[in-house]
């Protein structure tokens, strides 16, 4: 020995023992995989998981609202002769909730409402997400000027006001549901291309990309082996938050009479329909409030709780 | 050694990184000069150990020698081949010849694949013509020979410690039997006892499948226990290049000798009485590196001449090379350790 190293034979040794320690002690039996970790500290989640019951529960109640809510309280679209005797009657068994101007539940008009309103959360922010991955992918690829112009492209779209936005082109393109996802879902691509571009970047850097290269991987493999499956948990949270601002937006839109038309029930015009007589039936906005509040809550909670769950480096601690 | 072919041969590699990323003014940009001009080769199944301390351009170098990062200048040649001008096709059969173990065991293995997944991938990638069991199989058999329960195969890099996490990431580099591997400071992530396991392992795999390393680290006692040769870096050049043997015991460059100076011993009395060269300053910036000699600005020997005239590589015993105007054995037997 010149220099001392913690290497001489009987460490040599010792390491034969431990190895052999080391699996003996190991115990056999199936390996859980990393999302069934994830689903396992989603489960710990108690908000994550109220709020999860509670979406499971609205989207269920939505859609088979037609097998069970009774049609004698009033078609949620009808405009009958009983109108004037029943318009705004007060909360009652047959009407929980009361009933608005024309006569109509305000209970069935909120779960019927429950679909547009979920509709639209839902198909914005997937025609957001859409085009936010790949500009987003791009973005961070191929870099240089296509990143910059992307990039810059984002800033101007975010620079402006997002509701006014969202109004203005309402405003262009006409109200009804369909241009409601087209405004929501084409403006709300930015943020989500920032942040599959910042998780790419990030990804990139690790070892396992360079590993992947050194080994020989094509690029479109290291994209969808390495890259994607490792980038993909931001935008599943990022996602999950957007589908409540959507809502959010929509139901602005419709108190502003941009929105989804009358008489189809959205929350937001449930809400519009209901202000003028805040003082003197507030019935007609409460339900409706609440069904956005805990809605848009709960998409949030959901998105915090995977947020958390996702985090490969926070093991079950 | 001399008579054998090398297996990589390394002339005049130079990297340099663009220090400022100004958008107008980028052909005016300072540089960041990490390898400068160095040449080295690497004999089948040997050991050339690379040292040097941190940002002194050890782990650029191996990168370049991958083509991870494109040399600016100079060539690689692996068996004959310029590594730097190759096609992407050629480039995938090098990959099959040459690996790369990582420092970090946590950040190189994918969190998202099994650990047999992990060790496929490379046979999966170069197509060895084994079916899904027989590769099953040779995992399992990899995963063997570097001292992981075969049992595991189908758990993921998370589940296990940074020593095992490493084992993995051998298993993967070994998968293809290449002739050269490139390890990055393999162990300096790992616990002193987790060392001495992995260390013991490479070289049990070396002696069992004839690879070459290039072993790169910042760690004297790690570099003396696996290298045949060894290789002293500072600032982007190679300063000092002879067998582990002749190194340690004469080294002749005033930086090795600083450095062998520097390194514990774990006898009290012997650490208390050595004499030990200790280098005023920080190392200077790779942006602006000094003139002549880069050592010449921390050097306890350094005269007039080293700041104006950079010293030629040249072979100072045989098989010992040494870039200084002044070199001289460093009398480290009265200094340092007993021999």
């Amino acid at each position: 020995m010149i220099y001392p190293s913690p290497l001489d034979h009987q460490a040599h040794q010792a390491v034969a023992e431990t190895a052999v320690a080391a699996r003996a002690n190991a115990d056999e039996g199936a390996s859980r995989t990393l999302w069934g970790d994830a689903f396992g500290r989603l489960k710990k989640n108690k908000l994550a998981v109220v709020a999860a019951i509670w979406i499971l529960f609205i989207i269920l109640v939505a859609a088979t609202a037609d097998l069970w809510v009774p049609q004698t309280l009033g078609d949620p679209n009808a405009t009958g002769a009983n109108m004037a005797a029943e318009s705004r009657l007060p909360p009652s068994l047959e009407h929980p909730f009361g009933t608005d101007t024309l006569g109509r539940d305000v209970l069935s008009r909120v779960i019927y409402g429950a679909r547009i309103s979920l509709t639209v959360g839902v198909v914005a922010t997937g025609i957001s997400t859409i085009i936010g991955l790949v500009m987003g992918a791009i973005a961070a690829y191929y870099g240089g000027i296509w990143d910059t112009i992307i990039m810059r492209l984002a800033d101007i779209f975010l620079a402006f006001p997002y509701t006014l936005f969202v109004v203005a082109m309402i405003a262009v393109i006409g109200n009804g549901i369909q241009n409601v996802f087209i405004a929501i879902g084409i403006l709300g691509w930015p943020s989500i291309a920032r942040v599959f571009r910042s998780a790419i970047l990030s990804v990139k850097e690790n070892d396992y990309v360079d590993a992947a290269r050194a080994m020989g991987a094509s690029d479109v493999r290291i994209v969808a082996r390495h890259i994607f499956p490792n980038s993909v948990a931001s935008i599943v949270v990022y996602a999950t938050m957007n589908i409540g601002g959507a809502i959010l937006t929509e139901s602005a839109l419709s108190f502003l009479g941009m929105g989804v038309v009358p008489p189809d029930p959205s929350w937001g015009t449930l809400i519009q329909s209901g202000q003028q007589y805040l003082q003197t039936e507030p019935w007609l906005m409460i339900l409706p409030g609440l069904a956005i509040l805990s809605t848009v809550l709960a998409f949030t909670l959901l998105g915090d709780g995977l947020r958390d769950a996702l985090d490969v480096k926070m093991k079950d601690a | 050694m001399a008579d054998k072919e090398p297996l990589l041969k390394v002339e005049h590699l130079s990297k340099e990184f663009p220090a400022e990323s100004g958008m107008l003014m980028s052909r005016f940009a300072k540089k960041v000069s990490a390898v400068n001009d160095i040449s080295f080769e690497i004999y089948p199944g040997e050991t050339l150990g690379l040292v040097g301390e941190s940002g002194c351009g050890k782990s650029t170098t191996g990168r370049s020698i991958m083509r991870l990062t494109r040399p600016t200048a100079g060539h690689v040649y692996f068996e004959g081949r310029d590594v730097a001008t190759m096609s992407h096709k050629e480039l995938k059969s090098l990959r099959r010849e040459m690996q790369f173990i990582f420092q970090d065991p946590y950040a190189s293995l994918n969190p998202r694949m099994t650990i047999g997944e992990i060790i496929s991938e490379p046979l999966q990638i170069h197509g060895d013509g084994r079916t899904a069991a027989e590769r099953n199989k040779y995992v399992r058999e990899l995963l063997d020979v570097v001292g992981l329960n075969p049992e595991h195969i189908n758990r993921y890099p998370h589940e296990f410690s940074g020593g095992q996490r490493q084992r993995i990431g051998i298993a993967r580099a070994f998968a293809l039997h290449p002739k050269l591997i490139i390890c990055d400071e393999p162990v300096s992530a790992l616990d002193v006892s987790i060392q001495a396991q992995v260390l013991n392992l490479l070289k049990d795999l070396q002696k069992q499948f004839g690879t070459a390393y290039l072993f790169i680290a910042h760690d004297l006692s790690v570099v003396q226990h696996i290298s045949d040769r060894i290789a002293v870096m500072y600032l982007g050049k190679i300063v000092e290049l002879s067998d582990w043997k002749s190194l340690y015991a004469e080294p002749f460059h005033p930086y090795t000798q600083s450095l062998l100076s520097a390194a514990p011993i774990p006898d009290p009395d012997l650490m208390n009485t050595r004499r030990r060269i200790i280098l005023a300053g920080d190392p200077p910036s790779p942006i602006d590196p000094p003139t002549g000699c880069r050592f010449h600005t921390r050097c306890p020997i350094a005269k007039a001449r080293c700041s104006s005239e950079q010293p030629e590589f040249r072979q100072v015993e045989p098989g010992h090379f040494c870039a200084c105007h002044f070199a001289e054995p460093f009398p480290i037997k009265e200094s340092s350790v007993e021999l």
